[in-house]
């Protein structure tokens, strides 16, 4: 699998779409700090580049790969070797080079901008890891529509539908529901409805710590628990755990069964 | 005439070496307060020497001056009241008063001043207290320099740090009051000024007005309190140069302002609140250059608020910049900054072309099912706040700044 897994992420590094992306952060990372002028406000940014990006990112790039390089997959699937491993390493090698884009990219200007020196150093590498947890996620998500699905197209289209619902319908969805149960005790669902979907999740777990004054302001004794104390960050972590973990148990699944 | 002067200075220079001064201290002749302040003449001296003196019940009832060497302990053994000033003209400074008694009937205090006037009261410090300086129907009078820890837990059996009750010309000046009911509390009380004081960790208010006017309270911090200042029926207040800092939890607030017309606020910060400033029935009041950061909402308007006029603040990186349960507006937003307006200067005046929005859909949302706080920086309702942003239906169309400022205000 490490063989394997070196191979994707060399042949990635080789190519060009590793270094746009380390260039498109990169440069994000330089305009928002240097022409902002301030750190707070470079953060929120980036924070709602994180949380729409990263996931849309992950999704194209991961059927993308996985369709281009399905002729190698195949020449691997005659030599002796096991199916996880190669899907599991062609997965790893993806998920791994875009995070060191999205790390490196947004990493160095801020510490040239002299981060170190700053307050918000943990809500930054807050952001880098939840940035790193929903590359993970959406990659996974990628490899297993693309695994599912033969068809190029299809594969595609059930990609950015999946982008689009979590990102934007799910929310919608989401406030809809609230609204219409309002008469009813809601803040146990509203958690829950959180924690089904990986975009909600690591908004959350940023909003503990740039809103938290906001959200304090609900009455609601599980709100408080969860928002109030280090309970809400570690169950956050731990559902984006499982959120990469189901996911790759199932490419491991599918790629047994699958007829190629 | 020089005769008379003359005359007069002799006279005054008597007068001056018949005062006396009495020492008291554990060990001497005279050895608790309650005696010296017996046998003492009017306008003496006490000094009170290094030690510990159990005593309680304390009544000054002449213009006398206690003063206190090296912080001497007055314990009043949890039994009651510990001193009280009943004459004009009496100076108290530098003791340590700890354990007074708690009632559910009688408010006692470390130290109570009745109906007396020209009393001054300085480097105090009070532990372990039910009600810390109570001032009952004075006048004239300064408290300076004194540290008030109380150890409060429940609001129904603790009292305030510094209380006026029909108390006018009061200066309340450098004191630093921790963890009891109402910091300081005004009722009553007009013309007061309250400065460079710190109210922390209180259980109720750090600072509370009830039909007081006229007061002013200038360069104090309020911290971490249940709610940092509530003014309430109150008129003419000047609230300038204050900082208000993380008051936390459900209920709240930097500032809560209810009832209370024609105040000034000026200069003030109001820094990572739940809610900065919430006002319910407040008529003409001025907001200038204060500074609302980090707030979850800066402003919250909840009805019946004629002439609210806020020019020049800096709204910077709230969660909601204003919030409001109505869709009709009186208050008036002018030349404010706002770090979420996204507008452009094409002319370069400093002020951006376009008018912006200060209340967002999503506020409104929050307000009618708070549990969707949780969907807060969310692609959809960035979405719907946008859509809501070019035709207003749920919020007031009126409610605009026309003139948003480009740079943050500086004064």
């Amino acid at each position: 699998m490490l063989k394997i897994l070196k191979y994707s992420f060399y042949d990635l590094m080789r190519s060009r779409w590793s270094y746009v992306y380390f260039a498109f952060y990169f440069l994000l990372g330089l305009v928002l700090l240097f022409l902002n002028n301030n750190l707070s406000k470079a953060v929120i940014t980036l924070m709602n580049v994180i949380i729409v990006l990263v996931p849309l990112i992950g999704t194209i790039f991961g059927v993308m790969y996985y369709y281009n390089s399905k002729e190698f997959t195949e020449l691997l699937l005659a030599q002796p070797l096991k199916r996880s491993s190669i899907f599991l390493g062609q997965y790893l090698g993806v998920a791994i080079s875009l995070s060191l884009s999205l790390i490196l990219g947004l990493g160095i200007p801020f510490i040239l901008y002299g981060l170190f020196k700053s307050g918000v150093i943990w809500d930054f590498s807050l952001l880098l890891i939840t940035g790193t947890f929903l590359t993970f996620i959406f990659t996974a998500l990628a490899f297993n529509i693309a695994l599912s699905n033969e068809n190029k197209i299809k594969g595609f289209g059930y990609a950015i539908l999946l982008w689009l619902f979590l990102a934007i319908i799910y929310d919608g969805l989401f406030l809809m529901s609230l609204i219409l149960f309002e008469d009813y005790p809601l803040d146990k669902l509203s958690l829950i409805g959180t924690m089904l979907n990986p975009i909600d999740l690591s908004r959350t777990l940023i909003l503990l710590k740039l809103d938290i004054s906001a959200l304090l302001g609900y009455t609601g004794a599980v709100f408080k628990t969860f928002f109030g104390t280090y309970f809400g960050l570690i169950v956050s972590f731990i559902m984006l755990a499982v959120w990469v973990t189901i996911p790759v148990l199932r490419i491991v699944f599918k790629s047994k069964r699958n007829d190629f | 005439m020089k005769k008379k002067i003359a005359f007069l200075l002799i006279l005054f220079m008597a007068f001056k070496s018949h005062t006396q001064t009495i020492e008291v201290c554990n060990n001497c002749s005279i050895a608790s307060l309650k005696k010296a302040i017996e046998i003492a003449k009017d306008f003496d001296t006490i000094i009170l020497k290094k030690g510990t003196y159990k005593e309680h019940n304390i009544i000054i009832n002449k213009p006398l001056t206690v003063i206190g060497k090296n912080y001497p302990i007055i314990d009043g053994e949890l039994k009651g009241e510990i001193i009280t000033i009943v004459s004009d003209n009496v100076t108290v400074d530098g003791l340590f008063i700890i354990n007074v008694g708690t009632s559910y009937t009688e408010d006692y205090a470390a130290i109570r001043v009745k109906k007396s006037k020209n009393f001054t009261i300085q480097n105090l410090v009070l532990e372990k207290l039910f009600f810390g300086i109570y001032l009952e129907k004075s006048k004239n009078g300064k408290v300076y320099h004194n540290k008030i820890i109380g150890n409060a837990v429940e609001e129904y059996n603790s009292g305030n740090g510094i209380q006026l009750w029909y108390s006018n010309h009061i200066e309340i000046e450098h004191n630093y009051i921790e963890q009891v009911r109402d910091g300081i509390y005004l009722e009553f009380s007009d013309d007061c000024l309250i400065k460079n004081n710190i109210s922390t960790k209180n259980l109720r208010y750090g600072l509370h007005f009830m039909f007081s006017n006229n007061d002013i309270y200038q360069d104090n911090t309020f911290e971490n309190n249940g709610a940092g200042v509530a003014v309430m029926f109150s008129n003419k207040i000047k609230m300038l140069n204050n900082i208000f800092k993380e008051n936390w939890g459900t209920a709240s607030y930097g500032m809560l302002l209810k009832e209370i017309t024609d105040a000034e606020i000026k200069g003030n910060t109001f820094k990572e609140n739940t809610i900065g400033i919430n006002i319910e029935g407040t008529n003409r009041i001025n907001y200038t250059n204060n500074n609302f950061i980090s707030n979850g909402w800066a402003v919250k308007v909840r009805g019946a608020c004629y002439t609210n006029t806020f020019i020049e603040n800096n709204f910077l990186y709230n969660s909601f910049d204003i919030s409001y349960n109505s869709n009709v507006n009186d208050t008036i937003f002018n030349k404010n900054y706002w770090s979420n307006y996204t507008g452009y200067d094409l002319n370069k005046d400093g002020i951006g072309d376009v008018p912006y929005r200060p209340v967002k859909l999503f506020s409104y949302i929050v307000n009618r099912t708070p549990e969707t706080i949780i969907l807060l920086r969310s692609l959809f309702i960035d979405v719907i706040d946008f859509s809501e942003k070019i035709s207003p239906v749920f919020t007031p169309d009126n409610l605009l700044d026309k003139n948003p400022l480009i740079k943050q205000v500086a004064w």
